[in-house]
Formats: structure tokens, C-alpha cells, sequence
């Protein structure tokens, strides 16, 4: 599944690199610490997250994650914003939380890495 | 013109929620004197209504008090904020109020917040919910310590939780960050081979401590005083300035 479709179905607001979304989504990973990302998630994965620190962009960057779904309204930082455009990273918000997110992106098939 | 100074830049008192009862400002300075210790810092979670009490008990004693404060991030990162005067740390403390969340503390739960006296005498309960992160994000902080003339170092990088690193993977490239803190119980070469993210910053090792058998740690300050500006250098290594941990970790009883 595309990314693009995934913004569709979830109705996902795109924060940045918009011209992006055409990614095959090869599975999901959710998680607000940086670390076990960088330990855990596969490249192609959709990542959710309500971290929104500007670091997040860097670790999608250099895991070649499809995109990153941030949560609950998080506030992004300009400068998030900015290096995702920059690093060709989607950023996908949402007001709804981690756990709906997660759920709506299983029904749609999207597995996790285990 | 240079002293060496013991150091212990992280230590709670009663004003922490989870910190022991007897972290009341004669216990932790006659302790910090008799660990021959130089200069230490009060870092509360998210609080400083107890420095100036500590800062009068430790009058005559010998050993340096920094006014300081444990902060917790949007990111749930942990930082130290470190300053030389109490009128500082007050006016950060204001800032930091208005950006934690309008909950009261359950002492039940978390455990009781104490502002107490140079003596150690229950002055007042701070009913403020200070465990908790405030709505600043990390860079915020930085940027407003710095401001206000402080230091910020961010607290134990290797532990599990309320980590910079573990939250957050690395350390933003552009942080104005001196240096960062290891556990108590950590190795210096030991982090450093798990993190090598952490390659070019300076370590210091702190007690965290929430008891008196805490406080410790032993990093060593070659300074000209104990101020904010000569912790700066020694910790970037500039003007003869330095800082060194301890090669043994001392045993905690």
C-alpha cells in the first residue's frame, strides 16, 4: 500500500514533503523512544509517534522510513518541518492518538516488524 | 590561581517527591563535607524553592553551592539548569511554573514536597505537581537557561528512562551543550562504547542523588571558582580549564 493511500483512508493532515507519498508502506512501527526506533523499525515502515522533536526527522532520515504519523496534535517545531522537507521525509498529523492510529492502520493491513 | 574541586552537580532534597527525608540542607552539606566534596548543586524536579536554604546552610562549610533545577522536558528528557545566584534560579523557576501543567501533587502517590528551612524545619508543602514534564521542548530550554546566563547538562544520558538519548537517539547537532551526566554506578569508556553518539561531548558522573548515600560520584573541576562561566570552560576544556571523573566508583552505603 502507498502512503498516499494511507493519508486518504486515515484523513491525515500532510505537514510536510507532500510531493513524497508515493512510498510503498512496507510495514509499521510505533514508538516515542528514539532509540528503540533506531533499534527496531525496518526500512519502508509508516512510523507513529507523538515525539515531534525535530531528531525524529534525522532517524526516519537514516532508516529510510516511508514517512512518520505524528499524534494527539503533537506541536511540530518549525524546524521539524523544515528538515523534513529538506530529507524528502513525510510528516503526517493527526489530533486522534496513537493507539486509533495504530488500529486504523492495521485494518488497512499494515503489519509490525515482529 | 586554579583550585580542584570534587564535584556533585545532582542532588534533591526533600522538595523532590521522591526524594528521602533526609535531604534536608545540614544532612546534605555536612555529607557533601564529609566526602571532601568542593562544590554541589540542588537540582529539584521542575522546582528551587529549596537552594536558598541549602545555600545558607552551607555557610562557612566550605563547600560551593550552585543554585539548580532538574528539569523535565516536552521530550521527557531530564536536564540539569545550573546558575550562580538564587535570584537566577528564581526567575527560571517563575518561567518554568507557567509551563507545567495546573495539577496538584498526589503525595500519596508520588510522595511529599517539602520546602524546608536552612535548618532542615518544614517550612511549607509545595502542592504544585512537579513530576511531570513541562510544555518545553528541549531546544526551549537551552535557549532560556542560556538567556538567563545558566548552564544546561542533560541528566544521565545511559539511564533507561528520562534519557536525552534514549528519547531522543542523539544529541540534537547544534545544542549548546557543554557536556552531559552519566549514572552513578556508570563507566565513563563503558558509555561511550555503547553510545558512540556521544563521541566529542564531555562527561560528568552525579550522584542523582534522592538519599544521603547518594551524593557522590566524584567529578573532579580544575577552576578558577565555582561559577557557571569556569564549569563552562572546564567542561569545553578552554583557558586551562578542566574536568575528569573518577577512575574508581565509589561504593554507595
Amino acid at each position: 500500500m502507498k502512503l498516499r493511500e494511507i493519508v486518504d483512508a486515515l484523513d491525515l493532515q500532510v505537514a510536510a514533503a507532500a510531493d513524497d507519498l508515493e512510498r510503498e508502506v512496507s510495514g509499521g512501527y510505533a514508538s516515542d523512544l528514539l532509540s528503540c526506533v533506531m533499534a527496531r523499525a525496518q526500512a519502508g515502515n509508516v512510523w507513529v509517534t507523538l515525539q515531534s522533536h525535530p531528531n525524529i526527522v534525522a532517524v526516519a532520515s537514516l532508516l529510510n522510513l516511508a514517512g512518520i504519523v505524528v499524534t494527539e496534535g503533537s506541536p511540530l517545531d518549525p524546524n521539524t518541518i523544515a528538515k523534513a522537507n529538506e530529507e524528502h521525509i513525510p510528516i503526517l498529523t493527526t489530533p486522534r492518538t496513537t493507539f486509533t492510529v495504530v488500529s486504523q492502520l492495521a485494518a488497512l493491513g499494515i503489519r509490525g516488524v515482529d | 590561581m586554579f583550585q580542584y574541586l570534587w564535584a556533585d552537580l545532582h542532588i534533591h532534597t526533600v522538595l523532590s517527591p521522591c526524594a528521602e527525608v533526609e535531604m534536608i540542607p545540614p544532612l546534605i552539606i555536612r555529607r557533601a563535607r564529609d566526602l571532601g566534596l568542593g562544590l554541589i548543586a540542588v537540582t529539584d524536579h521542575n522546582s528551587a524553592e529549596n537552594v536558598a536554604a541549602v545555600i545558607e546552610a552551607a555557610e562557612g562549610s566550605g563547600v560551593a553551592v550552585l543554585p539548580g533545577m532538574e528539569i523535565q522536558s516536552r521530550e521527557e528528557v531530564h536536564l540539569l539548569t545550573l546558575f550562580d545566584t538564587v535570584e537566577q534560579v528564581l526567575a527560571w523557576q517563575a518561567e518554568v511554573y507557567a509551563h507545567l501543567p495546573d495539577l496538584k501533587n498526589d503525595a500519596d502517590y508520588f510522595g511529599a514536597q517539602f520546602v524546608v528551612d536552612a535548618t532542615g524545619e518544614y517550612v511549607r508543602t509545595n502542592e504544585r505537581l512537579l513530576s511531570v514534564s513541562t510544555d518545553l521542548s528541549l531546544e526551549e530550554v537551552v535557549t532560556r537557561v542560556r538567556a538567563l546566563g545558566g548552564l544546561v547538562i542533560p541528566a544521565h544520558v545511559d539511564r533507561p528512562s528520562f534519557s536525552l538519548i534514549v528519547n531522543l537517539g542523539f544529541v540534537p547537532p547544534d545544542l549548546d551543550i557543554p557536556a552531559v551526566e552519566i549514572f552513578r554506578f556508570s563507566r565513563e569508556e563503558e558509555v561511550r562504547q555503547r553510545f558512540p553518539q556521544l563521541r566529542g561531548y564531555t562527561f560528568i558522573r552525579s550522584g542523582d542523588a534522592h538519599r544521603l548515600s547518594e551524593i557522590g560520584a566524584r567529578t573532579m573541576f580544575k577552576v578558577a571558582a565555582p561559577t557557571v562561566r569556569e564549569l563552562d570552560l572546564a567542561l569545553r576544556g578552554e583557558q586551562g580549564r578542566r574536568v575528569e571523573i573518577a577512575k574508581t566508583i565509589a561504593s554507595f552505603k
